[in-house]
């Protein structure tokens, strides 16, 4: 902040900073920065003046005219837009001068003039910036009476978004947001005069992965989100900040609940990571959470059915069969998969009991479906000079499905800040429109596609600039992970100073690894331990919130995985496919419910709050891992998620900082970074492809068959559903056309799909979303194989 | 009465005065490259590349020739306000003219093609611009065709183009309809319009088009009048130029002249010493009121103008004046009301313009002229209260705080208050909204308090929302 008074900095007369604008406020000297805004100088020493379209985010277009207030520029003070209006040396600002507030008064009466004034069934009355300035700012009364403006009461504007145009002060703030940000320009103002309204294009909801963003920025109840829409009034509401842990990008967030039940998740302003954005999924999963489909208490196998039963039997179960396989086949023939969706806590519990206690280095965080894990080992960057580097390569995912705020702040960064991005894509994504360069290749090829970049004199020339950072993930879940770590190598064999921000999606899965939920001296990854499973050589499988048989990537191996382990026991917040097949389901705490801290893709730890009491009886993951403990005979030594999260502090290698009380102070987070070595390069052997055959693609859309959408009302049917896509051209090739069903097959089997037709799709790939509705694609893929190809025949 | 006019210029009245800019307008093929060429055509943008572009700018400074758009702002300065060394620069022509009660454009565009592209091409060589954007008002279909047609024929003949008359000055014109909107007259959202955007306008600060115009580049945007004036004073220099008219105001300018004179239509004046008087009674002019009634008021510069009493008649057409008195010339446009004229039924029609004109950009234009509209109909209804005179005069401080011009009268004892007024919206739409209503209610008060009735209760059908648009 450099909003000080001068007299305090005078004495000792430093030279005059260049940026340093002084200009006077409602009578007070102050050191504006130059280029600010007159209502952002003044907001910084407390002046705050009233508005409605003007947001920091996004750029003033002066609309409301509800900000005026009195500058004199040396021209006798007028009236101007505090908002379009920028600082110039000697600026007298008066945000209280008759004039002004007469203006003021006047704005507020005319946007009231039509405004219904239904606040007590609007579910923005109470924490509404209409209601709050019309109290402050406005005349107290209204001299309007004529009949107001009428308009149908709310119609859907996409599947999540409701509009109110009666309650609607044309503050342009969701239409910008929509184009200006989120670039998913479906809402515009259409008419004009006092028939002016926002609408949709015909035909075309607004299906934005951003969309409830605009409800939270709507200054009036305009816009409402159907999951909050009369749920609870804002002065019931009791909230915590939070983080988000549906992605691993970490936005902050507040948790907002009524009668403890989650009623809403708001986005909050953390300058590095989400600027008050969040995505749809993140936004709205939170009815999960109240989901009636909850585990309650923990289930044991009792013959053919899972029954509830009280935790100590339950525990003692989990406890027997631990113990029946170390007795089969030593600690090792135990395997611990997952751990990506919780805490910091709940992931260092469970290491330590794995590693600690049980005595198994066969413990893997993902599972099979996400980049390798020592991507983490490369010199990281952080979202922040990711979205202001010079140069981003990006290999991997869709950023857009995988990690939407990602792509926000990388859209902000081509757009506004000069960025130059050079993705590397199987199949095009929401990236590519903003994309300098776009290099398609096909799966198996990633390092040689990243090497071939330095063929192309302008990229060579681009990438000397410096200041280059490298996004890696897991581009397509039907080839090797070890495809992005080489990846990266490659990239960095091009650029060496470039840092690396690894595009892990799982809510902790960096955590998770950081935390120690990885193999111990000769332990197991996730494809090993299924297979060693399938071989009958795992005698007890323990899942923590993980579902193979939807998750894992080869689903007939993971079938085989989960008939080969004779003893399975699952941490769940559901019963899965895979939870239901286990001998004890621990019912466990979800999001919300929970406390402790979390750690997202640039290391970042910041805190997860418990807003509401966890579902029936059901407990964290880190005490779960606690009681087991206990019940083994072993004592991890700690009780509360805060004595966690300190010993965490203590024995974590590069987490020395994040203690309970520094995550708890520290706004932003605490950036920590593990001691996990890099990635190193290991040639894959790819088969050439048949001219005949299919590369295959899998990638994820932001909607699926995850829980956390599935058991979301508003959100299950979002997903797009199982489909293969293929360019015109490839449909044209095999005499299909677009929308008919395809025989698709590969050497696992055969599934027939609905083929779309797709110019995203690199010509001679067949793109197919992964965990959709319908046919399961996982039945197609050989985990063991680099890649896989499909045979596509029309019927 | 003397004044020729022609049946293929409907509107166009001439009389023996200098005409600068309607010297083709009495030939019914003026709008042919054959008869302009005939009638020296091209020959004053010859004479400017005879020249260096700053001794073309420096003739136009020198001219002072004035902005016909309505603001009255000096070309020759307007073009010297583009910051050097930006690239590439725009020309926008401003052939949205909606101003009620304004035509004099669309008889320029329909008449005379030729002469404003040969304007064109000059303030482009003058100003260093390369490319030239014609916008037309959506409905003027004829001026749309005859354009296309002389520009078509233009560039056939070599006139626009790559390497003009053989010279290294290169332009290309283009022309754009309009879509019906009278905002995008307004030059900031004439540029929205031009990029494909929804016709409204941008603040300034700080998109004043000169620095950040058309696609965020220097753009000068003129008047189809400005440019019109071009050929001849290149022809025929400053000196002439100036020697027409007053220092401040000098050669001539159109005046659209409709209500209730004579013989309405649009008229080459001298600007500055041709008065109002002139041109309402002079028998080369309108010829008198129609049935020689007594003339109650005037618009003396298009519908956004505050009203004149006949007390002003004899002010001459000379911003300064006007202004002082608390109106401005405007776009060219008088409006006469007689004796008969019911003031606030006027008033209502004009102020209904503007509030449904409005772009519902800024909050005072988008309520605040619908309000007025709507105390308005109900006191032209006879469903007004006393309340509402105020009521009309706040919403008014709401949309422009402080003194709003209107004209001096003895009779009613009021002093002027200059021309213009400040406003808390983006343009003047809103402004001029109550425009009329200031002005009816400030000069005839006796006739809105004539139409208010002692009612309590108003009829809910009175002034019900219009959601058919």
């Amino acid at each position: 902040m450099t909003a000080t008074e001068p007299g305090t900095a005078s004495a000792a007369e430093p030279a005059p900073n260049p940026n340093d604008v002084p200009i006077t406020v409602n009578g007070r000297p102050v050191i504006a920065r130059k280029g600010e805004l007159v209502i952002a100088a003044a907001q910084r020493i407390g002046e705050y003046i009233p508005r409605f379209c003007y947001h920091e985010r996004m750029q003033s277009v002066g609309m409301c005219r509800m900000c005026l207030v009195d500058v004199d520029t040396g021209r006798g003070p007028a009236l101007q837009v505090s908002c379009m209006i920028t600082v110039a040396p000697g600026m007298v600002v008066n945000t209280h001068s008759l004039a002004a507030e007469r203006a003021q008064e006047g704005v507020i009466e005319m946007l009231l003039a039509n405004h219904p004034l239904d606040c007590p069934v609007c579910d923005k009355g109470g924490e509404c910036p209409l209601q709050d300035q019309s109290f402050t700012h406005g005349p107290g009364e209204s001299r309007y009476i004529e009949e107001k403006r009428h308009f149908e009461k709310p119609i859907p504007i996409s599947d999540l978004v409701l509009l109110d145009r009666e309650r609607c002060i044309l503050c342009d703030r969701c239409t910008r947001f929509a184009d200006q940000v989120a670039g998913d320009a479906l809402i515009s103002f259409s008419s004009r005069g006092n028939n002016t309204q926002i609408t949709t294009f015909p035909d075309e909801p607004f299906a934005s992965y951003f969309s409830g963003n605009t409800v939270q920025i709507c200054p009036v109840g305009a816009l409402t989100s159907k999951p909050y829409r009369f749920k609870a009034r804002p002065w019931d509401l009791e909230q915590t900040e939070s983080t988000c842990t549906t992605c691993a990008v970490g936005c902050r967030m507040v948790i907002q609940s009524s009668h403890d039940e989650l009623v809403r998740y708001s986005g909050v302003d953390s300058d590095p990571v989400n600027w008050g954005w969040l995505c749809d999924r993140g936004r709205f999963n939170y009815e999960s959470v109240n989901s009636g489909d909850r585990l309650a208490a923990p289930l044991v196998r009792d013959g053919e059915e899972l029954k509830p039963a009280s935790w100590n039997a339950a525990l003692a179960r989990a406890a027997e069969l631990i113990s029946a396989a170390k007795a089969a086949g030593g600690p090792a023939s135990i395997a611990v998969l997952g751990g990506a969706r919780g805490t910091n806590e709940d992931a260092y519990a469970w290491a330590r009991l794995a590693h600690d206690v049980i005595g198994t280095p066969n413990v893997y965080p993902q599972m099979g479906d996400g980049v390798q894990i020592n991507v983490l080992g490369f010199e990281r960057a952080t979202i922040d000079e990711t979205a202001s580097a010079t140069t981003v390569i990006v290999i991997g995912p869709d950023l857009k499905e995988e990690l939407p705020v990602l792509f926000l702040r990388l859209r902000d960064a081509v757009l506004n800040r000069g960025t130059r991005v050079i993705e590397l894509v199987q199949k095009r994504g929401g990236l590519t429109p903003l994309a300098w360069r776009s290099i398609e290749y096909h799966a198996g090829g990633t390092a040689q596609a990243v090497a071939g970049l330095a063929a192309d004199g302008d990229i060579v020339a681009q990438l000397a600039k410096g200041n280059v950072v490298i996004v890696a993930g897991r581009a397509n879940l039907a080839e090797h992970p070890r495809e992005g770590g080489n990846g990266v190598l490659a990239a960095l064999e091009l650029v060496p100073g470039a840092k690396v921000l690894p595009a892990f999606r799982r809510g902790n899965v960096v955590g998770a690894i950081e935390m120690g939920l990885i193999p111990g001296e000769g332990g197991m990854q996730a494809l090993q331990i299924a297979e060693a499973a399938a071989a009958g050589r795992i005698e007890c499988l323990i899942l923590l919130g993980c579902d193979p048989l939807n998750d894992f990537p080869d689903t007939d191996l993971a079938r085989r995985m989960m008939a080969g382990a004779p003893r399975i026991i699952a941490v769940d917040t559901f019963i899965t496919k895979s939870s239901g097949a286990a001998d004890v389901v621990f019912a466990a705490a979800a999001y919300g419910e929970k406390s402790g801290t979390t750690t997202n893709i640039e290391g970042r730890v910041t805190t997860v709050a418990e807003r509401v009491t966890p579902h029936g009886t059901s407990r964290p993951d880190w005490m779960i891992a606690v009681e087991l403990a206990d019940v083994l005979g072993g004592d991890l030594g700690f009780g509360s998620v805060d004595e966690l999260t300190d010993a965490i502090a203590a024995n974590v290698a590069g987490f020395g900082a994040a203690t309970a009380d520094a995550v708890r102070r520290a706004t932003d987070g605490v950036l920590c970074r593990g001691a996990l070595p890099p990635a190193t390069p290991r040639a894959l052997t790819v088969e050439e492809r048949n001219s005949y055959d299919y590369r295959l693609v899998v990638g994820r859309k932001l909607y699926d068959n995850a829980q956390g959408t599935a058991k979301s009302p508003a959100l299950a049917h979002l997903a797009p559903g199982a489909a293969v896509h293929l360019h015109p051209l490839d449909i044209e090739r095999v005499g299909s056309s677009d929308g008919a069903d395809v025989k698709v097959t590969s050497k696992r089997a055969s599934l027939v799909l609905k083929v779309v037709a797709d110019e995203t799709v690199v010509r001679g790939s067949a793109w197919v979303p992964f965990n959709q509705p319908g046919p399961n694609i996982g039945e197609l893929i050989d985990a063991t194989q680099a890649v896989t190809d499909l045979r596509v025949e029309s019927f | 009465m003397n004044g020729a006019t022609y049946p293929h210029a409907p509107g166009f009245v001439a009389g023996d005065r200098p005409r600068i800019v309607t010297g083709r307008f009495e030939y019914d093929d003026a709008h042919t490259l054959q008869r302009f060429l005939a009638t020296g055509g091209y020959q004053g943008l010859q004479a400017a590349l005879s020249r260096a572009p700053t001794e073309v700018h420096d003739e136009v400074k020198n001219a002072t020739v004035l902005g016909r758009g309505g603001a009255g702002f000096p070309a020759g300065v307007k073009w010297g306000l583009t910051p050097q060394g930006v690239w590439p620069r725009y020309l926008v022509v401003n052939g949205d003219e909606s101003e009620p009660g304004t035509y004099k454009d669309r008889l320029l565009m329909e008449l005379d093609p030729h002469q404003l592209i040969e304007g064109c091409l000059i303030a482009c060589y003058a100003a260093g611009l390369s490319q030239c954007f014609f916008y037309i008002r959506g409905e003027m279909a004829l001026a749309q065709e005859r354009v296309a047609t002389a520009l078509n024929d233009a560039y056939a003949a070599g006139y626009v183009g790559k390497n003009i008359l053989g010279s290294e000055f290169s332009v290309d014109i283009v022309l754009h309809w309009g879509a019906g909107a009278y905002v995008v007259g307004e030059e900031t959202a004439l540029i929205e319009s031009l990029e494909g955007n929804r016709g409204m306008p941008r603040l300034k600060p700080p998109y004043f088009p000169a620095a950040i115009g058309l696609y965020g580049q220097p753009t000068i945007v003129n008047n189809v009048e400005t440019l019109a004036n071009l050929p001849w004073l290149m022809l025929n220099g400053a000196a002439a130029y100036t020697a027409i008219g007053t220092p401040t105001s000098p050669g001539t300018r159109m005046v659209a002249v409709s209500g209730h004179v004579k013989r309405p239509g649009v008229y080459e004046i001298v600007n500055g010493t041709t008065t109002f008087r002139d041109l309402l009674y002079g028998d080369d002019f309108c010829g008198g009121i129609r049935d020689d009634n007594a003339l109650k008021a005037f618009v003396p510069g298009g519908g956004s103008a505050p009203w004149f009493l006949p007390e002003q008649l004899d002010l001459p057409f000379e911003n300064k004046l006007v202004s002082a008195e608390g109106s401005m010339l405007g776009s060219g446009a008088v409006m006469v009301m007689d004796e008969t004229t019911d003031i606030p039924a006027a008033a209502l029609t004009l102020a209904r313009f503007y509030a449904h004109e409005s772009c519902g950009k800024c909050t005072p234009c988008r309520e605040g002229g619908t309000w007025l509209e709507r105390i308005m109909q109900r006191i032209v209804e006879g469903y007004g209260t006393p309340r509402d005179l105020d009521q009309l005069l706040e919403i008014g401080q709401t949309i422009c705080p402080g003194q709003f011009p209107h004209a001096s009268s003895d009779r009613l004892g009021l002093t002027a208050v200059p021309f213009p007024y400040r406003m808390t919206t983006i343009c003047f739409v809103g402004p001029s909204a109550y425009v009329p209503v200031h002005s009816a209610l400030t000069l005839f008060p006796d006739e809105f308090e004539a139409k208010i009735t002692r009612r309590n209760l108003i009829p809910v059908s009175v002034g019900a929302s219009d959601d058919s648009h």
